[in-house]
């Protein structure tokens, strides 16, 4: 066993040294047209060496290391904790939720207004998360390709504004509900499609989305994007220093104050701030619908779902079309907030911080998704202070994460729905 | 009540069912036995309509349901209850069985819900609890009672004693005579021979895709071939 251990130390530290050393430990210097290759200086070398004893001594011992690791999980206090009965849960989220948007509701007022910015991301992300929580958490159709339905809603006000001069408000249901046609289309291939094979799938719809954009140059504009998009306005008022677009008149001067360039920014964050509790509503009264109790049927067991006379068909493409929608609102308001689109803003690396939220939230909880979605915005920027380091704390605080809490932030509380004895009629603990 | 004709079904280009006839009258308990791979669950499935049949007809109360889709088949007043019981795991016993009422009115899943946990008082005491949690007789037992939520003519039962004790099997079969008491037409897919052919009316041998005996209960259990194949000599 220890003779064991020690060459499996050996062998992780040998490894450690051969990857290490040739990337931090070798240099490529150009001197003209010659490049030369130096060695790195005493400090990196002590650095690598330090590296290679640290994972040798860890690999060795690491039955113990792992064993005091688990005592920690016992000290979090949560764990012993008896959960809590179903009744007070819900009760529990419901306050809750209230409680975020009251507390929303407030804090562009006390907040700065690079806070108030940051938190209009954070309400982006949280429409997206919930809406991706529809497909991932509640049919339980993995879906990497989340971001082009985003994408497409930002596309649709950018173009339409470019082209037919269209509003923030007329383009805010034409995008969703493009989005949703989007989402209907992407159903149909991915029908008979499960788990792996689905992602791949919805991945690739992604890139299409992505790479089609950067290429219909005459279009969109290619990787240049579009720009002057501009900000919702308040019937007809608009919020910049001077009137934009003929017609409309300027809020400072409607109501005789003195122009300041946070209204628009508190403007825009109560906007999505609205569109989020909608969304937030509408999803959470669906999940209450049978429509939302036929996504789990089919989430949890799909020949079980399909010999009970639910049509494969229908509820998968309604998941994917009602997620796809809110996706469609997240991109307009995107794209005003950003007043410039590019396909640079829809990589995949936004469809996997999307599905970061979901899971971290615990799938198909919505309370657990907008704790998630603040987590996940609000993480690196408080992690700003280590500067490089940054997206390290980042990843490394969810790897932790998955280790302590693999159920997510807040697990699904599911829903029962009571038959009363007496009178007929459902209630239903909302 | 359910009618097939002459049933040829393919998965690509194999063939699984070479002609198969089966004919369940109302009220009656049917059985269909045969080995492993003979096409026992394919017939069924070829009835669920996935996959459809390649030729013949699938009858259901004089209509033609062959080339109907799944979830319209199985609204119809048939109700399956698949191999392996298939509840929903992290569902409750009370949830599972309203997703069988998914398509009945509220009164009416009300109801339903009150007889089966008049059949299954088990279910009763475990309404609340998630049914991924409960022993394999008793998933079986809300499988069933899932089914009876849709309030079918027909139910189908694919292997119901698959992995359960002996002793909870004869439990499951004396449910499912009480089934036929209630006016319910029963079809049987089971490898379980003996038990399945003493509680049919009658029943069908498949052997390799096709139907090779077909006769009473008590007929086959009786007949030696049966007995050499499927209840141990």
């Amino acid at each position: 066993m220890v003779a064991q251990n020690f060459r499996h130390a050996l062998f992780c530290a040998f490894i450690t040294l051969i990857i290490s050393y040739p990337i931090l430990g070798l240099n490529l210097e150009a001197r003209g047209v010659s490049i030369t290759l130096t060695g790195a200086e005493t400090q990196t070398y002590v650095g690598i060496a330090l590296a290679v004893v640290i994972v040798f001594l860890f690999q060795l011992f690491r039955p113990a290391i792992m064993e005091t690791l688990g005592q920690v999980k016992a000290i979090n206090p949560m764990i012993n904790r008896e959960p809590m009965p179903q009744e007070k849960r819900v009760k529990f989220e419901r306050f809750a939720l209230i409680l975020i948007v009251l507390g929303a509701m407030f804090w562009p007022f006390i907040a700065s207004r690079g806070a108030v910015d940051l938190a209009t991301l954070v309400l982006i992300y949280i429409i997206l998360g919930l809406g991706l929580n529809v497909v991932v958490g509640l049919a339980g159709l993995l879906d990497l390709g989340y971001v082009a339905f985003y994408a497409v809603g930002a596309y649709t006000f950018g173009l339409l504004f470019q082209y037919y001069g269209f509003s923030f408000w007329m383009s805010l249901p034409i995008g969703a509900l493009l989005a949703a046609t989007f989402g209907f289309v992407l159903g149909f291939p991915v029908l008979r499609l499960r788990g792996d094979y689905l992602a791949i799938v919805t991945l690739g719809f992604g890139e299409i989305i992505r790479i089609l954009l950067n290429n219909l140059t005459d279009l969109t504009n290619g990787p240049d994007g579009i720009g002057g998009i501009p900000d919702p306005t308040l019937f007809g008022m608009e919020f910049g220093r001077r009137v934009k677009i003929e017609g409309n008149t300027s809020f400072h001067e409607v109501f005789n104050i003195p122009y300041d360039s946070a209204h628009k920014v508190i403007f825009l964050y109560l906007i999505t701030l609205i569109l989020a509790v909608f969304t937030l509503l509408v999803i959470r009264r669906l999940i209450r619908m049978p429509v939302g109790r036929s996504w789990e049927a089919l989430r949890e067991d799909e020949i079980a779902a399909r010999s009970l006379g639910l049509s494969r068909t229908a509820v998968k493409l309604s998941a994917f079309t009602i997620g796809a929608f809110f996706a469609g609102f997240a991109g307009t308001i995107f794209a005003s907030k950003q007043g410039f689109i590019s396909p640079e803003s829809f990589v995949f690396l936004e469809s996997a911080i999307v599905l970061a939220i979901v899971v971290l939230g615990g799938m198909g909880s919505q309370l657990g998704v907008i704790l998630a979605a603040i987590a996940v915005t609000i993480l690196p920027e408080l992690a700003r202070e280590f500067s490089e380091y940054r997206m390290l704390v980042f990843g490394a605080a969810m790897v932790l994460m998955m280790v302590w809490r693999p159920q997510g932030l807040l697990p699904m509380t599911r829903v029962h729905i009571n038959l009363k004895k007496q009178e007929a009629g459902v209630t239903d603990h909302a | 009540m359910l009618v097939l004709e002459n049933i040829h079904t393919h998965y690509g280009k194999i063939e699984a069912l070479h002609g198969v006839s089966v004919e369940i009258k109302k009220g009656e308990i049917v059985s269909l036995i045969g080995a492993n791979g003979a096409g026992k669950t394919t017939l069924l499935m070829t009835v669920c309509g996935d996959p459809q049949a390649s030729s013949g007809r699938v009858l259901f109360q004089g209509e033609d349901i062959t080339h109907k889709p799944t979830a319209q088949i199985m609204r119809s007043g048939i109700a399956i209850v698949p191999e392996g019981r298939r509840v929903f795991p992290g569902l409750t016993v009370e949830e599972n069985l309203h997703m069988g009422g998914f398509f009945t009115s509220k009164q009416e899943v009300r109801r339903s819900q009150d007889h089966v946990f008049e059949l299954f008082p088990r279910l009763k005491e475990r309404r609340n609890q998630r049914a991924g949690t409960m022993s394999g007789g008793e998933q079986q037992m809300l499988a069933i009672g899932r089914a009876l939520m849709t309030k079918p003519e027909m139910i189908i039962l694919d292997e119901p004693s698959l992995g359960l004790a002996p002793l909870i099997i004869k439990q499951i079969f004396e449910i499912i005579s009480s089934l036929r008491d209630e006016g319910i037409t029963v079809f049987l897919v089971e490898q379980n021979a003996k038990q399945a052919l003493k509680l049919a009316d009658r029943g069908y041998v498949l052997e390799t895709g096709r139907i090779r005996l077909e006769d009473s209960g008590a007929n086959l259990l009786a007949n030696e071939d049966v007995q050499k194949a499927y209840l141990g000599g």
